[in-house]
Order: C-alpha cells, then structure tokens, then sequence
C-alpha cells in the first residue's frame, strides 16, 4: 500500500517538474511578447518559422539550447565551492516549494490527490521558509564571484529579501487566522462558502493584505520594480554577473519557478485557488469537476503571471532608499494593522455569533 | 551668490498626496498606458517593427550612408581630383591619388587615378558631400553596410562607381536632375547662391 503511495508521488514530482520547467520556457516567451507589446513592438516570430511552426513556438527550445550549449566560463578568481553552489540553491529552493502547493482540489476523496505532499499542516508557513531560503542562492553568488557589483548586488538583495520578509509572513496571517488554518486546501475550502451570496474570496476579506502581499512578493522573486539585485544598469547584472550558460540558465529558471510559485499562492490565498462561484463545491469528487477545478486554477494562474509581467514591463525600478521606505514606513506598519484587525474581529465574531 | 539673495529662488520638493505616498494610484495609472500600448498592438497592429529582410526601411531622403561616386553622362567619374573633400573630411578617410587627364577629357586637368574610402572610419557628416565643387561624392541612402573583414570595408574606385550604378535610378543627383514632382517634403531646393 505504501510503496504505492511512494510510487504515486514519484510519478507526480516527475510530472509536476517537468510541467514546470516547460512552463517556465515558455513564460520567457510570452514576457518577451509582452515586453515587446508594451513597447509597441512585434517580439520573436521568426524561430520555427521554416519548419511551419507559427508564433515563434521553437524558441524557447533554441533558448534552452543556446543555454546548454554556451561556454561554461568559471573566473580564476572566484571561490569555486560556492560559485559552483549557488545556481543549484536557486533553483533547489525554487522547486521544493512547489511541495506543498495545491495545483488542484486535494483530500482522500479526491480520485488524484493534487499535492505533493498532502496534508501539510504548516504548508504556507514551509513555502515561506523555503522561499526566503532563496536568497542564499542570490547572497552566495554575489560573494563567490569576488566581484564588486555582485557583491552589491548580493548585499541588496540580502536586505531586500529581510526585509520584505516581513510585510509578506504578516500580511498572510490575517487570511491564516480568518481561515483557522495554515494548510493551503484548507485555506481555499474556507474562500468557497458564501457570505450572503458573495463568495468569500481572500481578496474580498483582505484587500489591504491582499496588496501587501503581492508587493512583497514582486520582492521576493526579485523583478521589477524591486529588481535591485540584478539591476542591469548600474551593476551590470548584479548577483549573476560572473555566471554563463547553464548556471546562469539556472537563475533565469530559479527567478521564473518563484514567479509561477507566487501565482500559485496568491491565487489560493486570495482568488479562491480552484473555486469557481456557484460551480465548484468542495464536496464534488467526479474526474470531471477535478478537471474543471485543475482548469480554474491553472487560468487564474495564468492571469496572475501574466499580471506580473505587464507590472514588470510598466513600473521603473525602485531607489534603494525607496525600496526601505517602503517596507518599513509603510507596509509592516499597515500589515501590522491588518493583522491586529482581522485577529480582533476574528475574536468578536466567533464569540459573538457562533 | 549669497544665500539671501533676492534673485535666488529657493524650490521645494512638491509635496505627496496620500495617494501618491501609496504609489497604487500611480501604478493603475501606468498600468493602463501599457495596457493600451499591448491592446493596441494586439487588436489594432499599431506595431511600428519593419520585418526587415522581407520588408525594406526606406530612410529619408537626406539620410547619410554609403558613398557613391557620380559618373558624367559619358560613364566618366566626375571627380576631378581636387582633394577638396579629402581635406574637408574631419575622419581623414578618404585618400586620393590624382593624375593628369588623359588628352580625351579637355573638360579637366586631372581626374582621380585611385579614389579610396574608409567605410569604417567614416562617420558619415557628409562634408565631403558639401565641399565637391563638381557634384562627384555624395551619399546615398544605403544602410546595409556589411562586411567580412576590415579589407573588405575599404571601398576603392570601382566599387564606388559600382555603387553609383546600382542607386543611379532610385536616387537621382540632387542637383543636377531635379526629383520628380510630388515628393513631398524632400524635394531638393534650388541653391540660392547660384
């Protein structure tokens, strides 16, 4: 019985990373389209175009082999155990997070159980640790390469992720406390009640943390308007200036899984994960509401990243001093309120009313 | 200047609304530009790329690229070796070696036996253009310079009369033949001087 378990959730892994590193390929597509449209321009659409294939599809894979082809160049003077380290960290802490994201409606019940790892009691709590053990991929590339604008590069984003932290972990409390639960399926089967016909979508209960943590979470994938660590213009390319081909493919890859990751979450978080009103119950268990479900969430996902990539494309990259402002004037105050808030009426209306 | 100088003016950062402290108003407002620009390219084409092999850029008329060497109505440079644009030439790149005429061209003393252009240190002002007293140097509207090697780039006589050839009919002298009428805003104008 438990090998077949074991079995099951192998087979997952290996689906859900392939699925997502081909997604990531071609996120680079479409944010290369989207950049191109924002600036009133057509973007890749030659690639493939001999051998039939319309819009550009092959391109992702020249890029992927344009990675793996490269010269792997390591500098003389870089600390090798770390330089070597870490892309992998990057990417490593990237995709466990994907543990224990419900890409699906989940339970016993359920005919595929889409979790990795189901029945994580403190799963928001893990893709927040794992999250910001990203940021040691960033720091120790920024110090092995012994190069200055890395190094600053490093420095930001060391500060950078500290503190934005913070607003982050607090401004997803509030929907932890509303819901009673840490556990991710949890949260998304408490946002499909309805609250006198309206349906109880995170986003509705918690506007104020709703922002705060999606600005925290452009931080925390390092893109802009908070791209500081990388910034091209003034530190060359930041953390991964010394990196080439593959490793520096890594990166790439590593900064696109935390974009997905942090669709995934802000979608169950605050947009009811697979929770289409007056449609989807959580008692429904026939494949064919799973894969409505696993429909509905992979389109609100899809807005979602797409969302991210139009931000990047409109919003200039933040002043350092801004960027501090930022996270500590304004929004660990405000998430501070909202958590002091939501915990208060939390209290009064579960006394009170039931 | 002292502080209290009355000329001085002294300027305030303007001071942020609420709203501008929080940036969102902001950032739905720049949202909704890129979001038009995206649309408008999506829906309506207003894309400005040029799809470059198939379609060609037609620069503008007093676009400066590669140089030509005119030829006379016998298929003769009309260079006459004068070096005036050699010394008008600010990049030092074109080198002339002058000759006496052959007795066959009364019109002339000298014609240029080697007339040589460094396409790569040219910065393309012009100048050589102006300075020609007799029409023979101009640039044409070619952008497309390529190149193998830096020998390859070093553009000699021949080569400069061959590009003649190929632009003879897309870009008539600008002075000698007037442009076909109706051409807008690029019609060459008569020289006030003479």
């Amino acid at each position: 019985m438990t090998i077949w378990v074991l079995i099951g959730i192998l087979i997952k892994i290996l689906v859900i990373v392939g699925i997502t590193q081909g997604t990531v390929a071609y996120l680079i597509l479409v944010e290369r389209k989207i950049a191109a449209w924002a600036q009133d321009r057509i973007g890749p659409n030659r690639c493939g175009r001999t051998l039939g294939v319309p819009f550009a599809l092959i391109q992702p894979l020249a890029d992927g082999a344009k990675m793996l082809l490269k010269e792997d160049v390591i500098p003389k003077y870089v600390t090798k155990p770390l330089y070597l380290l870490a892309p992998w960290i990057a990417i490593v802490t990237a995709m466990i997070g994907f543990a224990v994201v419900p890409f699906g409606p989940t339970g016993p019940e359920q005919i595929i159980d889409f979790q990795l790892a189901p029945n994580v009691d403190i799963g928001i709590l893990y893709v927040l640790a794992v999250g910001s053990l990203a940021v040691y991929g960033v720091i120790l590339a920024g110090w092995a390469s012994n190069n200055k604008y890395s190094f600053i590069g490093g420095l930001r984003s060391s500060a950078q992720l500290i503190s934005y932290e913070i607003p982050l972990g607090l401004s997803i409390l509030g929907m932890v406390l509303i819901a009673g639960s840490l556990d991710l399926s949890k949260i998304i089967n408490w946002q499909t009640q309805k609250f006198y016909g309206i349906p109880c979508w995170g986003v509705l209960a918690q506007p104020l943390g709703f922002i705060l943590f999606f600005t925290s979470a452009f931080a925390e994938t390092n893109r802009l308007p908070f791209d500081l660590p990388e910034s091209e213009q003034e530190l060359v390319g930041g953390f991964h200036t010394e990196y080439s081909a593959m490793k520096f493919g890594m990166f790439f890859l590593g900064e696109y899984l935390h974009v997905i990751t942090v669709s995934f979450i802000t979608v169950i978080l605050f947009f009811g994960g697979w929770d289409f009103p007056y449609l989807t119950y959580p008692e429904q268990t026939a494949w064919y509401w799973t894969i409505l479900k696993v429909a509905v969430i992979t389109i609100k996902v899809m807005i979602a990243i797409i969302f991210i990539m139009w931000i990047r494309w409109t919003l200039p990259r933040f002043r350092y001093d801004q960027l501090m402002d930022l996270a500590w004037k304004s929004m660990i105050p405000l998430a501070l309120i909202n958590l002091v808030a939501t915990a208060a009426i939390v209290q009064l209306v579960r006394t009170y009313w039931s | 200047m002292r502080l209290d100088d009355p000329k001085l003016k002294k300027i305030e950062p303007p001071r942020l609304s609420l709203a501008d402290r929080f940036f969102l108003p902001q950032v739905a407002a720049g949202l909704l530009v890129t979001g038009k620009h995206i649309l408008d390219v999506l829906i309506k084409d207003t894309a400005i790329t040029v799809q470059y092999p198939e379609v060609q850029h037609v620069p503008s008329p007093v676009y400066r690229g590669v140089h030509r060497l005119n030829k006379d109505e016998e298929g003769r440079p009309k260079c006459v070796a004068c070096m005036l644009c050699a010394t008008a030439c600010p990049a030092h790149c074109i080198d002339i070696v002058g000759a006496t005429a052959p007795e066959s061209w009364p019109d002339r003393e000298k014609y240029p036996e080697s007339f040589v252009i460094d396409e790569l240190r040219c910065i393309y002002c012009g100048m050589c253009e102006e300075a020609c007293p007799v029409e023979a140097i101009e640039l044409t509207g070619l952008y497309d310079l390529t190149g193998l090697s830096r020998e390859e780039m070093i553009f000699d006589k021949t080569k400069l009369l061959s590009v003649f050839d190929v632009t003879r009919d897309a870009e008539p002298m600008k002075f000698t033949t007037p442009p076909p009428a109706g051409t807008g805003p690029t019609q060459a104008l008569e020289s006030p001087v003479s």
